[in-house]
C-alpha cells in the first residue's frame, strides 16, 4: 500500500451481462501479463517479468491493489508516474484483452483521455435546415407564379366578352391595349382600380 | 349592389371552402401549444383531477360566451376586428385597434417560439442527439464545466440554442442560427398565409390534424413506458383542498381565456368570412368544447412521460447510491439489487453508520421526482427532450415531437397573422388593385426584421416579458369592452335579434345572463385580481448565470426600471386605445358640429348591412 500501487476496479457483470466471465486466479495471471506488456513496451527494456507484478487484498468487488517491481534494483517498486504513463498508453490493450471498457476497468487514480465525439464537416442541422428552406422557397415561387397567371387569366377574360361595358371603357378610356398592360407582369392594373369607384359602395 | 359576373363572392369577400376548414380553423387557432405545455402543469400543481371543477366553470360562464360573442360579432359585420368595431360605433373603434395591436406583439414573439423547436427540429436528424451528451473541455480531460455542473440537456438549451447572457441588461450577439431558423418560420408562415384564408384553409386540413395524429402515438407509446402509470396517478388523484386557495380559480379562468384566444381579432376574422346564415352558437360550443378535450386528452402523455422520467431518475439515484455503497464495502457485484436496497441500507447503517454517513448518500425519492413540475419551454426543450434520450429509438420520438409543437403553433399563428392581416386589408393600406400577397409579404417581412431582437442573447429575457405582459392584462381589457360595448352600447336586443336571424332560432336565456352580467363581472374580477397579483411583488425574472453560486439554479433578478417601463408599456398600450379613440372621435365630432354633443352615432345593425 505504498504510493507506487494503484487500486483497480473491475465491474464484469455490467460490462458482459450474462456473457461475463468469473475472474479466478488465470484471470489474474493475465492481468499481471498485461501490467509486464505494458512496462515492457513503455519502457523498451524487456525486464520486466511477470512475477514482477504483485496483486494484493483481492476483493468479490472485485477489486484489487498491485504494485510492479523492479527486479534490477533490489526489490523496490517502480514509481508510480512511470506505471501511469505505461498503464495510459497502453489503455486500449488492457481493456480489449478483458473485453472491457474505461468505466468498468477502472484504475482509480488514472484518469484516461476522452474520446472526442465524431464532427462531421458540415454539421447535420445546416443540411436539414438547407432542404426544409429549398422546399418553402420552392412553394413560394409556386404559389407566387400560380397567383400571377390567375390574375394575368382574370385581367384577359373581360376582354373577350363583348356585352360588358367595362370592356369598351378600357379602350376607350386610355386607348392601351390590354396586352401591354398585362406586360407591367399583371400586378397592378390602372384601369380596373379606377373603375372601382363607379360601383356603389356596399 | 351588382354582383361582378365572374366572381361567385358577391361583396368581393373570400370566403371558405367548407364549414368544416372554418371549424378547423378555429380549433387551430384556439389549440396552442398551452395546451400541451400550461395546461398540464396547472392541473398537476393545483391538486390534479380537482383543477376540473373550477376549469370547467370558468369553460362554461366565461370562454363559451364570449367565444359566441366573438363569432358572432365577425359573422354578423362580416368584417375584420377594427372595421367590425368601427362598423358598431366610432367610439369603440378602440376596441378593435387595441385587439389589432396584441395581434401583432404576439405575432411577433410567437414565431420566436417556433424557431426555438424548428431549431431542436432540424437538431433532431444526428445520432447521438446533440443534447444527450456534452462537449469536452479544451484539453479533453473532462467536459465542458458549464455543461458538467447543469445538464447536457440544460447546456444544449442555454448554452447552444439561445446562447443567454446573465442578464436581460445584457444584450449579447446576434445569434446566426436563430436568424436563419426564424427566416425559415417566417417563410414558412408567409407561404402558408400568403392569400390570406384561400391557403391557410388548405394548410389548416395538414396543421390542426397532424397533432392529434402524434398526441396518439405518444399517448400509445407513452402508457407503454415504465413509470407512466405513477405519473398519471400524480396527476389526476384530485385534492380538493386546493379549491380553498383562490390562485386556483384566478388560473383556470385566466387558462381558459388565454386557451381559447378570445380579444385578438381573430376569431372576428375567421368568422367574417361565413355566411351569413350560419349557427355560430353551434359553432362556438364545438370549438370550445374541443378545445378543452385536447387539452385534457395531450396531459396524458405528457404526464406518462413526465412520470417516466421521474421513474428513470429515481432508478438513476438509486443505482449511484448502489454503486458508491458497493465500491465502498467492495462487496459483489449485483449484491445489492433496487429491490433489497431499503433492506441493506438499514443493515448497514446499523453496523457501520459513520462509512454510511462519509458517502454523503442522496435520498431518493419517486415523489420528488415527481413533484419537479415544469411549464412553458422549459417542459418541451429541458424535460421532455431528457425524457426522449431515455426512450428506445429517440430520434424518431424528438422529430415526431417537434413537428408537432411546431404545427401546433403554426395553426395558431395563422388566426394571429389573420388578425393583423383581415384589418389591414380592410383599411386598404395597400391599393386595392395591388395583390394580397404583397400585403402578407410585407407583414411577415416587417415581422421578421423587429423579431431579430428576439435572437440576441437576452432574447428569450424579453420573450417572457412578452408572454407575461402583453399577452395577458391587455386581453382581459379589451374583452371586457368587447362584452360591454355588444352589450351596452350596440344593445342586447338588438344584438339577439342579429343572432337569431343568423342562426334561425330564439336566443337562449343562458346567453342573455352571461353576456349581460356573468361574463362582465367574471372578467372584471380576474382582471383585479390579475393586476393585484402582480403588484404584490416588483417583476422578477430568473436568469441563467454560471458565475453564480448557486448554479445550477437560476439566479433570481429584478427588472432595472427602463425593463419595468417597458413592462407597463407593452401592457397598457393596447388597452389604451380604447378610450383614446373613443377621445379622439369626441373631440372630432366636437369640432365637426360646433355643439356638445353625446349622442351617440347611428349604428348600424348587421342585417342592415348585409341585406
Amino acid at each position: 500500500d505504498a504510493q507506487n500501487a494503484f487500486k483497480v476496479r473491475i465491474s464484469i457483470k455490467t460490462a458482459l451481462g450474462d456473457n461475463a466471465y468469473a475472474w479466478d486466479a488465470n484471470e489474474e495471471y493475465l492481468f499481471k501479463a498485461m501490467v509486464a506488456f505494458a512496462m515492457r513496451r513503455y519502457s523498451s527494456k524487456s525486464t520486466t517479468q511477470i512475477s514482477n507484478v504483485l496483486l494484493c487484498n483481492v476483493t468479490d468487488r472485485v477489486s484489487f491493489w498491485f504494485v510492479v517491481t523492479d527486479s534490477s534494483k533490489n526489490v523496490t517498486t517502480v514509481p508510480g508516474s512511470e506505471v501511469e504513463a505505461a498503464i495510459r498508453m497502453n489503455r486500449n490493450r488492457i481493456n480489449n484483452a478483458f473485453l472491457l471498457s474505461d468505466k468498468t476497468l477502472q484504475f482509480l487514480k488514472i484518469t484516461s483521455t476522452l474520446s472526442p465525439p465524431v464532427d462531421p464537416p458540415t454539421p447535420v442541422w445546416l443540411i436539414v435546415f438547407g432542404v426544409v428552406l429549398c422546399l418553402i422557397v420552392a412553394g413560394i415561387v409556386f404559389l407566387i407564379v400560380s397567383g400571377i397567371q390567375k390574375h394575368k387569366k382574370k385581367n384577359k377574360e373581360p376582354t373577350e366578352r363583348e356585352n360588358l361595358e367595362e370592356k369598351v371603357e378600357v379602350t376607350l378610356e386610355n386607348g392601351i391595349p390590354c396586352e401591354a398592360l398585362d406586360l407591367k407582369a399583371g400586378h397592378i392594373n390602372g384601369v380596373f382600380a379606377a373603375d372601382d369607384d363607379r360601383f356603389t359602395s356596399l | 349592389l351588382s354582383a361582378t359576373p365572374e366572381a361567385p363572392k358577391e361583396d368581393g369577400r373570400p370566403k371558405w371552402d367548407n364549414k368544416f376548414q372554418y371549424i378547423l380553423s378555429c380549433i387551430g387557432f384556439a389549440v396552442g401549444l398551452g395546451n400541451v405545455w400550461r395546461f398540464p402543469y396547472l392541473c398537476q400543481i393545483h391538486g390534479g383531477g380537482a383543477f376540473l371543477i373550477p376549469y370547467f366553470i370558468a369553460l362554461l360562464f366565461e370562454g363559451i360566451p364570449l367565444l359566441h360573442l366573438e363569432l358572432a360579432l365577425g359573422q354578423c359585420l362580416r368584417k375584420g376586428s377594427i372595421g367590425a368595431w368601427n362598423t358598431i360605433s366610432p367610439y369603440l373603434g378602440g376596441v378593435g385597434v387595441g385587439s389589432w395591436m396584441v395581434s401583432v406583439l404576439v405575432s411577433l414573439y410567437y414565431n420566436t417560439v417556433l424557431t426555438w423547436v424548428m431549431w431542436y427540429f432540424i437538431n433532431s436528424f444526428q445520432e447521438p442527439l446533440p443534447w444527450s451528451v456534452c462537449p469536452l473541455n479544451e484539453n479533453r480531460t473532462g467536459f465542458n464545466e458549464e455543461c458538467y455542473e447543469s445538464t447536457a440537456v440544460n447546456y444544449f438549451w442555454y448554452r447552444k440554442t439561445l446562447n443567454i447572457t446573465p442578464d436581460i441588461a445584457e444584450s449579447g450577439t446576434f445569434q446566426w442560427w436563430l436568424i436563419l431558423c426564424l427566416a425559415a418560420c417566417w417563410a414558412i408562415v408567409y407561404l402558408c398565409t400568403i392569400r390570406g384564408i384561400e391557403t391557410t384553409g388548405k394548410a389548416i386540413y395538414v396543421t390542426a390534424i397532424f397533432p392529434y395524429l402524434v398526441l396518439t402515438i405518444f399517448l400509445i407509446q407513452g402508457l407503454t413506458l415504465p413509470g407512466a402509470t405513477e405519473g398519471l396517478i400524480y396527476l389526476f388523484t384530485p385534492n380538493l383542498n386546493t379549491l380553498k386557495n383562490p390562485r386556483v380559480w384566478l388560473d383556470a379562468a385566466t387558462q381558459i381565456f388565454f386557451s381559447l384566444s378570445l380579444a385578438f381579432g381573430g376569431l372576428i376574422a375567421f368568422a367574417s368570412y361565413n355566411p351569413t346564415k350560419n349557427d355560430c352558437e353551434k359553432d362556438a360550443v364545438t370549438v370550445a368544447l374541443v378545445n378543452s378535450m385536447t387539452s385534457l386528452y395531450a396531459s396524458i402523455p405528457v404526464f406518462s412521460v413526465l412520470g417516466f422520467k421521474a421513474k428513470t431518475a429515481y432508478w438513476d439515484c438509486l443505482d449511484r447510491n448502489i454503486i458508491n455503497i458497493i465500491n465502498e464495502f467492495d462487496l459483489p457485484e449485483e449484491s445489492i439489487m433496487r429491490q433489497n436496497y431499503t433492506f441493506w441500507i438499514s443493515f448497514l447503517n446499523s453496523s457501520y453508520p459513520e462509512k454510511i454517513a462519509g458517502l454523503k448518500l442522496k435520498s431518493c425519492d419517486l415523489q420528488q421526482f415527481l413533484d419537479q413540475s415544469v411549464s412553458g419551454t422549459g417542459l418541451a426543450f429541458i424535460v421532455f427532450t431528457q425524457a426522449i434520450i431515455l426512450m428506445p429509438g429517440s430520434q424518431a420520438w424528438a422529430i415526431l415531437f417537434f413537428i408537432m409543437l411546431f404545427s401546433l403553433g403554426l395553426s395558431s399563428m395563422f388566426g394571429n397573422i389573420e388578425g393583423v392581416f383581415t384589418p389591414l386589408l380592410e383599411l386598404q393600406i395597400i391599393p386595392k388593385s395591388a395583390p394580397k400577397e404583397l400585403l402578407s409579404g410585407i407583414i411577415c417581412l416587417i415581422s421578421f426584421l423587429i423579431a431579430l431582437c428576439f435572437t440576441l442573447g437576452s432574447g428569450s429575457y424579453w420573450i417572457d416579458i412578452f408572454d407575461r405582459y402583453a399577452a395577458s392584462v391587455p386581453l382581459l381589457i379589451i374583452a371586457f369592452f368587447e362584452v360591454i360595448g355588444v352589450v351596452y352600447i350596440y344593445k342586447i336586443k338588438r344584438f339577439s335579434e342579429d343572432v337569431e336571424w343568423m342562426t334561425g332560432r330564439k336566443l337562449n336565456l343562458f346567453w342573455q345572463i352571461t353576456w349581460r352580467f356573468i361574463s362582465p363581472l367574471l372578467l372584471l374580477i380576474v382582471f383585479m385580481a390579475f393586476v393585484i397579483l402582480q403588484m404584490q411583488k416588483p417583476p422578477s425574472y430568473t436568469a441563467w448565470n454560471p458565475k453564480y453560486e448557486g448554479f445550477p439554479m437560476k439566479e433570481e433578478k429584478v427588472y432595472p426600471p427602463w425593463v419595468q417601463a417597458i413592462c407597463v408599456l407593452l401592457a397598457a398600450l393596447p388597452g389604451m386605445c380604447v378610450p383614446l379613440v373613443a377621445l379622439f372621435h369626441l373631440v372630432k365630432q366636437r369640432h365637426r358640429s360646433k355643439e356638445p354633443s353625446f349622442v351617440l352615432p347611428e349604428v348600424s345593425s348587421c342585417q342592415g348591412a348585409n341585406s
